[in-house]
C-alpha cells in the first residue's frame, strides 16, 4: 500500500517494476481480489469507456437539456482533414473526449474518471495512445492501473471535486492520470510517468469550474478536449527528458491549496466565469424553461 | 484511508452527474427497498440544489427509475417516466425547504396499496454516495454500503440483546449498528449493517420475537 507518490515511486524502483505493478498489488491487498478479478473489472470498465468515447462520433446524441448535441460528430468529421493544425490523430482524440461528454449530457452510460464531468479524458487519451503505439489490451489495462493509482493518491491527499477544487481537480486530475498512463504504455520509466502527471497538473493550476446553468456540459466538454491534449503534451515533455523541478506530491498539495483559495463563485456554483456572463445566464434561463 | 482503483474509475453510471443523477437513483432505489412492499405513488420533495437544477441533471428521471428498482447504471434510466406509466406508478416533484440538511436532499413519500404512507429522507453526498437520514420519523445515518437489517421494535430492556443473539447464532458479524427511538418506552428503530449477505430466515426468526414489530432485509445494494 502507498499513501503518496513518493511511496508509490519508491516501491516501483525498488522492485524494478512499472507503477501499474505496484498499483495492482495494492489493489489486490486492499480488496482481497485476485489478479484475474482486478483485470476482469478493468476490462469491463474500459469497454464502457470505449463505448462512451465512440458512440457520439457517427451521429449526434439528441437530448432535451443538452447544449452540446453534435460537438463530437463535428470534430470527428473535421479530424479527417489533412490541413488541420493538430492533425488527424489529435483531432480524433478530441472528438472522442467530446463523445464521452456528449454521452454524459444525453444521459448515456459513462465511467466517472475521476468524475462524470471529466469522464472523456482518460478514455480518449488511452484509446488514442494505444492505437498510436500498437499496444495490446494488457498494456491498455495496465495503463488504466497506473492512471487510477495517481487518481487514488490525489483523491486521498487532495480532492477530485469541482465544488471543492475547481476544474483543475476534475479535468486537470484526469489529464495527470492519463499522462502517467501513456508514458508507461510508451515504455517510459516510473519517474517519467510521475513527471508527466506533474506537468499536466502544473499546466492547469488554478483552472476554475464555471458550468453554464450548473450543468456538466459547457465548458466541460471543451475542457475534456483540451485536457486530453494536455495529457499528450505532458507525456511528450516527460519522455523528452524534461524534469519537473517540483515533486508531484507537492504539486498535488499546491493544486489542493489553490482550490481552497478559489472563491466559491468559481467552484461549480455557476456564479462566476463563463457561467455568469450575460449569454451564460441567458442559456441557463432557456434550458430551465424546457 | 486507502482507495480502490474502482472508486477512482467509477462509478459506472448514467450521466450527467454522480451526485444529481446517480446519487438520486440510488436514494430512491434504497428507499424502495426500505418500503419493502408495493406502492402506487411517490411524491418527491426536492431541497436545495436538487430543487434548482433537477430538470437539467435528470434528477427527476433518476428518482423515478430508482423507485422502479433500476440502478444508477441501468440504460433504461432515461426512459423512467415511460416505464412508470407502464407499471402504473404515479409521481410528483415539488420544491421544499428542509432544516439542517445537505444541499442535495430529497424527501420521498411512498403511498402504499393499502393507503398507508412511508416517508424517507436522504441526501446525495457526491460520487454516487448517499445517506438516508430519516425513516418514518426516526433519525438515522444509513449509507447503504453493506447488507442491512431494518428493524422496528418496542423500546424495552433486553430486546436489542435478543436481536443480536439471533445474528450471533447464525454467524453474522455486525459491522455497524444504530438504535434510535422517538420517546422512551415507545417504538424504537434499529439498523444493523453486516459483513455478509443476510439470509431470509433471519427475518423469520426476528419476527418471532414478541417485541419486534417489523423487519426488512436489504441485500441488493
Amino acid at each position: 500500500m502507498y499513501t503518496d507518490v513518493q511511496e508509490l515511486l519508491q516501491r516501483a524502483i525498488e522492485e524494478n517494476k512499472p507503477l501499474s505493478f505496484v498499483v495492482l498489488q495494492s489493489e489486490m491487498k486492499l480488496t482481497e481480489k485476485t489478479e484475474e478479478e482486478v483485470f476482469a473489472g478493468l476490462k469491463q470498465t474500459f469497454s464502457i469507456m470505449e463505448k462512451s468515447a465512440t458512440n457520439a462520433l457517427e451521429e449526434p446524441l439528441n437530448s432535451v437539456h443538452s447544449l452540446i448535441t453534435g460537438v463530437a460528430h463535428r470534430q470527428f468529421l473535421y479530424s479527417s482533414q489533412e490541413n488541420s493544425f493538430l492533425g488527424p490523430v489529435l483531432n480524433l482524440m478530441m472528438a472522442r473526449a467530446l463523445s464521452s461528454s456528449e454521452t454524459n449530457a444525453a444521459m448515456g452510460l459513462i465511467c466517472a474518471a475521476p468524475t462524470a464531468g471529466a469522464s472523456g479524458i482518460v478514455p480518449a487519451v488511452i484509446l488514442t495512445a494505444a492505437e498510436h503505439l500498437g499496444a495490446d489490451q494488457k498494456k491498455v489495462l495496465e495503463g488504466l492501473l497506473t492512471a487510477s493509482g495517481i487518481g487514488a493518491i490525489i483523491t486521498r491527499n487532495a480532492t477530485v471535486s469541482g465544488a471543492e477544487g475547481g476544474c483543475q481537480a476534475e479535468c486537470g486530475v484526469a489529464a495527470a492520470m492519463a499522462a502517467a498512463a501513456i508514458v508507461e504504455m510508451a515504455g517510459g520509466r516510473p519517474q517519467q510517468c510521475i513527471e508527466a502527471a506533474s506537468f499536466a497538473l502544473i499546466n492547469v493550476m488554478g483552472l476554475i469550474c464555471d458550468p453554464i446553468a450548473g450543468l456538466v456540459q459547457l465548458p466541460c466538454a471543451y475542457r475534456n478536449a483540451s485536457q486530453s491534449i494536455n495529457a499528450f503534451l505532458s507525456a511528450d515533455l516527460a519522455l523528452a527528458g524534461q524534469v519537473c523541478p517540483i515533486p508531484l506530491d507537492e504539486v498535488i498539495d499546491a493544486m489542493f491549496k489553490t482550490g481552497k483559495m478559489l472563491p466559491m463563485q468559481l467552484r461549480e456554483t455557476a456564479l462566476g466565469g463563463i457561467a455568469a456572463t450575460p449569454t451564460g445566464r441567458k442559456l441557463a434561463e432557456e434550458i430551465y424553461k424546457k | 484511508m486507502h482507495i480502490s482503483i474502482f472508486d477512482v474509475l467509477g462509478p459506472i453510471m448514467i450521466g450527467p452527474s454522480s451526485s444529481h443523477t446517480a446519487g438520486a437513483a440510488r436514494l430512491a432505489y434504497i428507499a424502495r427497498q426500505i418500503v419493502g412492499c408495493d406502492f402506487k405513488r411517490v411524491d418527491f420533495y426536492l431541497h436545495g440544489s436538487f430543487a434548482q437544477t433537477y430538470k437539467g441533471h435528470g434528477t427527476d428521471r433518476a428518482l423515478v427509475a430508482g423507485a422502479l428498482g433500476l440502478k444508477e447504471d441501468d440504460e433504461r434510466l432515461p426512459q423512467a417516466f415511460i416505464l412508470a406509466e407502464k407499471k402504473g406508478l404515479t409521481y410528483s416533484f415539488q420544491p421544499i425547504e428542509l432544516e439542517g440538511v445537505h444541499e442535495n436532499t430529497v424527501k420521498m413519500i411512498f403511498h402504499l396499496e393499502d393507503g398507508q404512507k412511508n416517508t424517507i429522507i436522504g441526501s446525495s453526498l457526491g460520487g454516487a454516495q448517499i445517506i438516508i437520514s430519516e425513516i418514518d420519523g426516526f433519525a438515522t445515518e444509513y449509507r447503504a454500503l453493506s447488507p442491512t437489517l431494518l428493524i422496528t421494535q418496542q423500546d424495552r430492556q433486553g430486546v436489542i440483546n435478543k436481536i443480536t443473539s439471533v445474528l450471533a447464532a447464525l454467524d453474522i458479524n455486525i459491522g455497524v449498528m444504530k438504535v434510535s427511538r422517538k420517546n422512551r418506552g415507545s417504538i424504537a428503530s434499529c439498523i444493523i449493517e453486516t459483513d455478509e449477505q443476510i439470509p431470509a430466515e433471519v427475518g423469520k426468526i426476528l419476527r418471532s420475537i414478541p417485541q419486534v414489530n417489523s423487519v426488512i432485509i436489504i441485500n441488493a445494494l
